[in-house]
């Protein structure tokens, strides 16, 4: 069986007596876009602190490819690359500049740095803007240099937390097809949070998390039809109306 | 956007997570992050003008204007009757440094706020080893500041021996990264930005005018016994007492040994309180919000 890139075992967190997670397991295997879908409140930056370890794991396990997130954090956010809900780009400094103080913080040479950083903004197509400061770029330009970044220290996960929240629809449609084509070209696995149903396609993977909790996981066709509806938008509908059942879908 | 690579190697890793770090590779990080402070400090040219005004609005005016009043008499490391301005040079000096200390951490807080601290916490490099390199690039742009000043003050007539600046450095050094862990630590537990203004009232001022920066302790101690205490277990009062010694080719051991306990233990308790099991940012609950 293979590793999986990500995997989320019985994950539990609390806010003092309110509980943010409760018991969410689930996993991303490699080459794999998943969707970890929820309504605003459901969790998903909660459990987004806890795989980059900007929290301590109360109850249970996260392990990034065969890293434990807590016990081996050095290695595991290694190979992980992401991209938060809030903008994280220093916007006084130019896009060349933020990707070379990202490059210093995983240790990576300033010669190979700039080599990366040419390749992975003329892949994004932005090569031309690389010495504009972050501040005059687009909301959309801006998302693109963040995914570029997590990408520059060629990490095996991709995790992005609502990263088309803000961004006209060309934008986000530019970036979801950016994002799939990695998964697909270069078998990264990515978690995708979001609470836009249109952003999940067919044949991706999804979470549903609700409240906290995981009410179905596994591929998107299965997950629909275990809720014996025809569309995904029907049976998130379904699994959070109803919220007493969990779909587990291989 | 453009169509993906051709090439695989180039997008997936390589990189074998078990080889861990070189200290090539740990010397590349606080080398940016050095150069990252250095960058905003420069791009900030209101933030330079006003850390060097502030000390100098002191030395050409308060000095100028207490001179008379405030007489110091031959007192270590002085061996003749010297200018208030000359006394209050070393005071001023780790005024620059506490209010840059201070400027950090209230730049940690507005990183926090804004997201950008995250992508210095999911760096794979140890925490503690993150937060001391903050620490040591927030004291290089200290230094800056620091000989800026001494370079004016020099045109005031304030000259202390020429071996003065090169001695002066590693109590500078030490001094900077008492205070800025001492910003460091309260980084970690303002909770927003609006709360800053607080720590100019709780913890800059108390901490300046209680301690030896601007008059002899011998002198408090005559108008107020407690307060004589107060300023002696101030470790400002320590700071300014180690650059004064050190200016003048001295070494005021009490004062070096309690700004290094000092250091050590602020820069403990705010690596503590950056630990994701044990700090305050968790007991918040504030990374997924607003971190």
């Amino acid at each position: 069986m293979t590793t999986p890139m990500l995997s989320v075992e019985a994950v539990s967190h609390s806010y003092g007596a309110r509980r943010a997670l409760d018991s969410v397991t689930f996993a991303v295997a490699p080459a794999t876009f998943a969707v970890l879908l929820g309504l605003n409140g459901a969790g998903k930056s909660t459990l987004f602190a806890l795989i980059t370890r900007l929290y301590a794991t109360q109850r249970g396990r996260i392990q990034i490819f065969d890293h434990d997130v807590e016990r081996a954090s050095g290695e595991a956010l290694r190979i992980l690359g992401v991209v938060f809900q809030s903008r994280t780009l220093d916007l006084d400094l130019s896009v060349m500049q933020n990707l070379m103080y990202h490059a210093a913080l995983h240790g990576i040479r300033k010669r190979e740095a700039k080599t990366r950083a040419d390749e992975v903004l003329a892949r994004i197509a932005l090569n031309d803007r690389a010495y504009d400061k972050v501040r005059s770029l687009s909301g959309g330009q801006m998302r693109r240099v963040e995914i570029a970044r997590a990408l520059l220290h060629r990490p095996r996960l991709l995790v992005l937390d609502e990263p088309t929240v803000g961004l006209d629809i060309n934008s986000r449609a530019d970036i979801l097809r950016y994002v799939r084509q990695l998964v697909a070209d270069h078998g990264i696995g990515v978690l995708w949070a979001t609470h836009l149903i249109d952003e999940v396609a067919d044949n991706d993977d999804v979470v549903v998390l609700h409240q906290g909790r995981v009410l179905a996981h596994g591929a998107v066709s299965r997950v629909v039809e275990g809720c014996g509806v025809t569309n995904v938008r029907d049976a998130f509908t379904r699994l959070t109306r109803s919220d007493h059942s969990t779909v587990e879908a291989g | 956007m453009n169509s993906a690579v051709s090439n695989r190697q180039s997008v997936i890793s390589t990189v074998d997570p078990h080889s861990g770090f070189s200290p090539r590779q740990f010397a590349i990080c606080l080398k940016g992050i050095v150069w990252r402070e250095s960058l905003r400090f420069l791009h900030q040219r209101e933030r330079f003008i006003s850390a060097l005004v502030r000390p100098l609005v002191w030395l050409f005016i308060f000095a100028a204007g207490f001179r008379q009043v405030l007489g110091v008499s031959i007192i270590p490391p002085y061996q003749t009757y010297i200018l208030y301005a000359e006394y209050i040079t070393p005071g001023l000096i780790a005024m620059i440094q506490l209010f840059n200390g201070m400027q950090s951490s209230l730049s940690m807080v507005y990183d926090r706020e804004m997201g950008n601290m995250r992508t210095l916490l999911v760096s794979p490099f140890p925490r503690w080893y993150l937060l001391c390199s903050k620490l040591v690039a927030g004291t290089a742009v200290s230094l800056l500041q620091v000989y800026a000043f001494l370079l004016i003050a020099r045109f005031w007539d304030i000259g202390p021996p020429p071996i003065g600046y090169l001695l002066i450095l590693p109590a500078l050094v030490l001094s900077g990264l008492m205070l800025g862990a001492l910003g460091m630590l309260i980084s970690s537990v303002i909770k927003q930005l609006e709360n800053f203004a607080g720590v100019m009232n709780f913890v800059i001022f108390p901490m300046f005018f209680a301690s030896s920066a601007l008059y002899p302790l011998w002198q408090v101690r005559e108008s107020s016994p407690l307060l004589y205490s107060v300023c002696k277990f101030n470790p400002f009062t320590h700071a300014v007492e180690l650059i004064r010694f050190a200016l003048y080719a001295q070494v005021n051991w009490t004062s070096l040994a309690v700004v290094c306990g000092c250091t050590a233990l602020f820069m403990l308790s705010a690596i503590l309180a950056y630990d994701p099991s044990r700090g305050f940012l968790a007991r918040r609950g504030e990374a997924a919000g607003a971190a």
